[in-house]
This record gives structure tokens, C-alpha cells and sequence, in this order.
């Protein structure tokens, strides 16, 4: 600790480029924080999955479609207890900032499959007796503050409607709770759906949802259905909920790839920056570092003061990068939840940021750090 | 008066591509405790290297140096450093002072390096200070003084360790004549009254004239001596 002092004063030799340097390196650490939190936002729905639902989508794509008849025939399978059907919506509602999920579902059956969502008898009953009725969770009724009888208008862009308009009302009846991390959902009637889109898009589903009557038959029930659909025109793909996730986030590409290419990208090019700051900050110092030496620091002192400054600035610059992340998650956060559902940043997410910090430090100080061992106090001494 | 440090066949020689150069030959020296020695001779005669070796900065290619009872060919890297700040103080012609730290914890530096608790280490680089006559200055940085304060802080930082030896490479090269005589007062005056053995390697024959002993060095080798 009494070698403290000496290390934060050099660091701060240099004022501008020091503070230049730790800029670079919050941003680099702002990034990475960002960046995670997206990632584990588009993962999130993998936890909410239960285990005894499967979920049958198209084989090839979940642009595709697969026809309503497929319901009876997936239901006469054995093990399966329930099914229900699902349709990505799309579409907006006043701007495409306000972006949340629209489902046209059967309210009775939706309701049954998804028996951990919480809603009032009286409220599904309104869902279910009106043909244009909506109901939504209830932190989009916070957001928006809608109420009860609100007409929402929904801007379509994939369903326009069969005279080819595409502005679609709702009728708020009530809403629904998922439970800790809800995702932003408007569910709609299925019949309402199928019944004012274009004759040629009529009883068509997204995908299907099916409860199994025994959560460890779930391989050999996929297996089934898919063999049923094996060699038709609408061959599927039967996965589990959290498999189904994965898929649907992977259609907007490989978050996580996306994500490591983009933080190897910027770690390379600050690895270069400070690696430059570390090794132009020593060549300025040799004569000093041997005064150093010559005082009877020996070279291993000498070389951990180098090393400790590099580690120093790169954690000072990624506590800075974690704390501006926050402030960015509080500004920008409730814009990306309608999006991302949960958006935030989380401990482990912190402590991998430190713990990089750490290491980009030892790394980016360990050339330097092994220079200024082997410097002998003669020679650069010389260099004076 | 008891010998301090002692010179046996030291040669030195460095090797600069496939040459080599022999900077020192057979150098036999002999120097008492309380001695004040400066070495003269032209540039390239092998004054600096022979301090050097004294100090223990450096290691002979043959013969032996003997400082305050120990043989500087036997302490490992290690062990010299620690040698070092025991025993011997530096003092250089550009001062060499970290410039991020204040006169004082300049002064400081040396003591990083023993047990001394924080307090004691502000107060003996403050007595320190107080010696070379800066006390108004500590809380100033090496750029906030001038050349000749720079080096009495740099003296202060030699002495603060108590070291039985100093040794200075041309401690007055980059002052002027009168502040170079103020620096060289401050060292006889450390010579007289705080006992400190002193060795300054100088181009100025004034500045030798501080000195009890002169000793002349000439293509690496010692000539003469004068009283």
C-alpha cells in the first residue's frame, strides 16, 4: 500500500492521454455491459419455459405457416393433453417504439395451456364473449395507461385485413399478470383474426402449443408429430418452450455471436490503445524507473508498480464503463423493455466486466511490466 | 581511520556488437570512512563506471569490490538492492527526481522501503529537507523548483536513509558556478559534520577543490592522487 501513491501519481502523469485512455476504456466497458443485458434479454424467455409444454412450429422457418386442421390431428396424439394455437401478429401501435407482442390466441385454451398466467374469471369471460376483444398484461396498461373500454388501434404491416386496410381496434376488456419478468403481450381473439384477414390466409397458424399428459414422454411425443407431417406440405419441427426461444431469438441472428464478435472487435482494438498508452508511458520513464532501481527498489517492485498502473486504469476505466451502463439502462431501459421484455443489468454481468477489467490490465501491463524488470540501471540510466 | 571501501583488480569491459571495449583495467583504490574523493579525468576515462561500480549499480568483469565489509561480486540482484538502500546514496547530475511527487515524498522514496512507520518516514525526509535547508519547499513538485533546489532535494533524498556513502556523478554539471558552489558546500559540510564518505565524479577542477583527495582517471586506469 505505501507503493500506492507512487502508482496513482503516474497515472496521472499525463492528464489528457490518461483521461483519453480511460474514455476509451468506459466505453469499451459501457458496450459490454449493453451488450450483455441485450443478450440475456433475448435468453430470458429460456427460463420462463415450462417443461411438460412443447411447441410445434414449421420445420424449415417460423415465417412459414402451418393450416388449423393440423389441431385434431395433433390432439389424437398419444401423450398429448392439450393444444392450442398462436400467430405472430406484428404490427404497431401509434409508432414502432411501441413495440410489444400481439397474439391472436383462443382465450379459453390459451388461458388452460398457460394456467401460471393469473387472470380474473370475469375478465376471461369478457375476452372470450367479445369477438374483438383484447386483454393485455398488466405492465402495458401502466405504460400506455390504458383502461378498460379503450379502443387500441393496431397498424398492421404482416396481416392486413381482407379489403386490404390494415388498421385493426381492439377492445380493452382487462388484463392478465406472468409473473416477475413479464414479456409485453396483447392477446386477441383467434376468430376475430382469421375471420377479417384475406380469404387466402384463413385458418392459418404461427405454431401450436401443446400440453403433454407426461412431462418425461416429451422426446417420443415430438417425435410423433413431426412424423405425421414428416412428408405433407406443412412439415414441422417440434421442440421444447425453451428450445422454441432459442429459435425465435437465433431468427434475428446469433445474438450471442453477434455480441462476441462485436466486444472481440472493440477489446482487440483497446488492447491495442492501451497497450500503446502503457508502452509510450514506460519508454518516457525508463531513466526514472532506474532511479527506482537504484535506490534499492528491486526489479521485481519495479515491475509490479508497472504492471499494478496497467491494471489500475483498466479498472478505474471499466468501474467507469459499469457505472455510465447504468445510467444508460435507466435512460434507455424502459424504451427497450416494450422490445426486450427485461432489460438490466445484472451482478454476474458486473462482476465479468471487473473481472475483464482485470485481466485486460494484466495483459496490456505485462510487456511493459516485463521491460521495466529487465531494465538495467547503467543503461538506462544512459538514456537520460 | 577505517577503510570503507576497497578496489582489487576491478576491470570492466562491454561489448558493443562483436567489440569490446575495456573500460576499466586493474583498478586497485583504497578509500577511508569520512574521506571526500573526487574523481577527474576526460570523458570516456572510466569515472562514472568505476562509481558505479563502487555503488554497487553495476558488477566488475573481474576483481572484487569490497564496501563496508561486504563483497559486492556475492549479493544476488536482489540482495544488492536492499545493499543499496542501506548503504549508499546517489546523487545525479540531472537529479533524477519522480516528478509526479512533491520535494518531500521524494525524499520519501527510500524509506518505501523500510519498516518505518508513515510518520516517521514524514519526519526523517522532513529533517532531511531541513539539512539541505528546503524546508519551505516539500510541498513542491521537481518542476516548481529550480536546478539547484532540484539537487538539494535529490541530496536530501540520499541522505534520508542515513548511508554511510555518497556517491555523486557530476553533481554540479548542470548548475551554475554559484549554485554549483552552494551544492558543493552542502556536501563538504555533510563530509565535516554528519561524517558521510563521499566520492564525486567531476569535469571541474573547482569543484575538486571540495574534495580531501583528488585522484585522476585516464583511459581506465588510475593515474595519480593529490592531497
Amino acid at each position: 500500500m505505501k507503493l500506492f501513491g507512487i502508482v496513482w501519481a503516474n497515472l496521472f502523469r499525463k492528464r489528457t492521454r490518461t483521461v483519453l485512455t480511460l474514455l476509451s476504456l468506459a466505453v469499451a466497458f459501457l458496450l459490454f455491459v449493453l451488450l450483455r443485458a441485450i443478450a440475456g434479454s433475448f435468453t430470458q424467455g429460456v427460463s420462463l419455459a415450462g417443461t411438460d409444454r412443447l411447441n410445434v412450429s414449421p420445420k424449415y422457418s417460423i415465417t412459414d405457416d402451418l393450416p388449423l386442421s393440423q389441431k385434431q390431428q395433433i390432439l389424437a396424439v398419444d401423450g398429448v393433453e392439450a393444444v392450442t394455437q398462436q400467430n405472430w401478429f406484428g404490427g404497431q401501435y401509434q409508432n414502432p417504439q411501441n413495440f410489444f407482442a400481439k397474439y391472436p390466441v383462443e382465450p379459453g385454451e390459451y388461458f388452460e395451456m398457460y394456467d401460471e398466467y393469473v387472470i380474473e374469471p370475469a375478465v376471461l369471460a369478457a375476452f372470450a364473449g367479445k369477438r374483438t376483444a383484447t386483454v393485455v398484461d398488466a405492465s402495458l396498461v401502466e405504460k400506455y395507461g390504458w383502461r378498460v373500454g379503450d379502443i387500441i388501434p393496431i397498424e398492421a404491416d404482416i396481416w392486413p385485413k381482407s379489403d386490404g386496410s390494415r388498421g385493426w381496434e381492439f377492445e380493452l376488456v382487462g388484463t392478465f399478470r406472468q409473473g416477475d419478468n413479464p414479456l409485453p403481450l396483447m392477446l386477441f381473439q383467434y376468430q376475430y383474426f382469421t375471420e377479417s384477414v384475406a380469404d387466402n390466409r384463413r385458418d392459418r397458424v404461427g405454431w401450436w402449443t401443446v400440453r403433454l399428459s407426461d412431462a418425461d414422454r416429451a422426446e417420443q411425443v415430438a417425435i410423433a408429430i413431426d412424423k405425421l407431417y414428416e412428408n405433407s406440405l406443412n412439415p414441422t419441427r417440434t421442440t421444447t418452450e425453451d428450445e422454441f426461444s432459442r429459435q425465435f431469438a437465433s431468427q434475428l441472428g446469433d445474438i450471442g455471436f453477434i455480441t462476441t464478435i462485436i466486444m472481440s472487435a472493440v477489446f482487440f482494438t483497446i488492447v491495442l490503445l492501451t497497450g500503446n498508452t502503457m508502452t509510450q508511458a514506460l519508454r518516457e520513464r525508463i531513466p526514472e524507473l532506474a532511479v527506482l532501481k537504484t535506490l534499492g527498489f528491486t526489479d521485481i517492485t519495479v515491475s509490479l508498480l508497472v504492471l499494478t498502473e496497467s491494471v489500475l486504469l483498466c479498472i478505474v476505466g471499466g468501474v467507469m464503463g459499469v457505472l455510465l451502463s447504468t445510467v444508460a439502462v435507466a435512460a434507455v431501459g424502459p424504451v427497450l423493455q416494450g422490445f426486450l421484455g427485461s432489460f438490466s443489468i445484472t451482478l454476474p454481468t458486473v462482476l465479468l466486466a471487473l473481472a475483464m477489467a482485470l485481466l485486460l490490465g494484466l495483459v496490456v501491463g505485462s510487456v511493459p511490466a516485463i521491460s521495466a524488470k529487465r531494465l538495467t540501471i547503467v543503461d538506462a540510466l544512459r538514456e537520460r | 581511520m577505517a577503510q570503507l571501501v576497497e578496489c582489487r583488480e576491478v576491470s570492466k569491459q562491454y561489448t558493443r556488437g562483436k567489440e569490446t571495449l575495456d573500460v576499466l583495467s586493474g583498478i586497485n583504490l583504497s578509500i577511508e570512512k569520512g574521506d571526500f574523493l573526487a574523481l577527474m579525468g576526460p570523458s570516456g576515462s572510466g569515472k562514472t563506471t568505476l562509481l558505479n561500480l563502487i555503488g554497487g549499480l553495476d558488477h566488475p568483469s573481474s576483481g572484487d569490490i569490497i564496501n563496508g565489509g561486504a563483497n559486492l561480486n556475492d549479493l544476488s540482484g536482489r540482495a544488492l538492492a536492499k545493499w543499496r538502500s542501506e548503504n549508499i546514496g546517489f546523487v545525479f547530475q540531472f537529479y533524477n527526481l519522480l516528478p509526479v511527487l512533491t520535494a518531500q515524498r521524494n525524499v520519501e522514496l527510500p524509506l518505501l522501503l523500510t519498516r518505518l512507520s508513515r510518520t516517521q518516514r514524514q519526519k526523517n525526509a522532513a529533517t532531511a529537507l531541513e539539512i539541505v535547508g528546503l524546508t519551505d519547499r516539500a510541498r513542491h513538485r521537481p518542476g516548481e523548483l529550480s536546478g539547484g533546489q532540484q539537487q538539494r532535494v535529490a541530496i536530501a533524498r540520499a541522505l534520508v536513509a542515513d548511508p554511510e556513502l555518497l556517491v555523486c556523478d557530476e553533481p554540479t554539471g548542470d548548475l551554475d558556478r554559484d549554485t554549483a558552489d552552494q551544492i558543493l558546500n552542502l556536501l563538504e559540510l555533510l563530509n565535516r559534520d554528519h561524517g558521510k564518505t563521499i566520492i564525486i565524479v567531476t569535469h571541474d577542477p573547482k569543484a575538486a577543490d571540495h574534495a580531501k583527495h583528488v585522484l585522476y582517471m585516464d583511459k581506465g586506469e588510475l593515474l595519480a592522487t593529490t592531497t
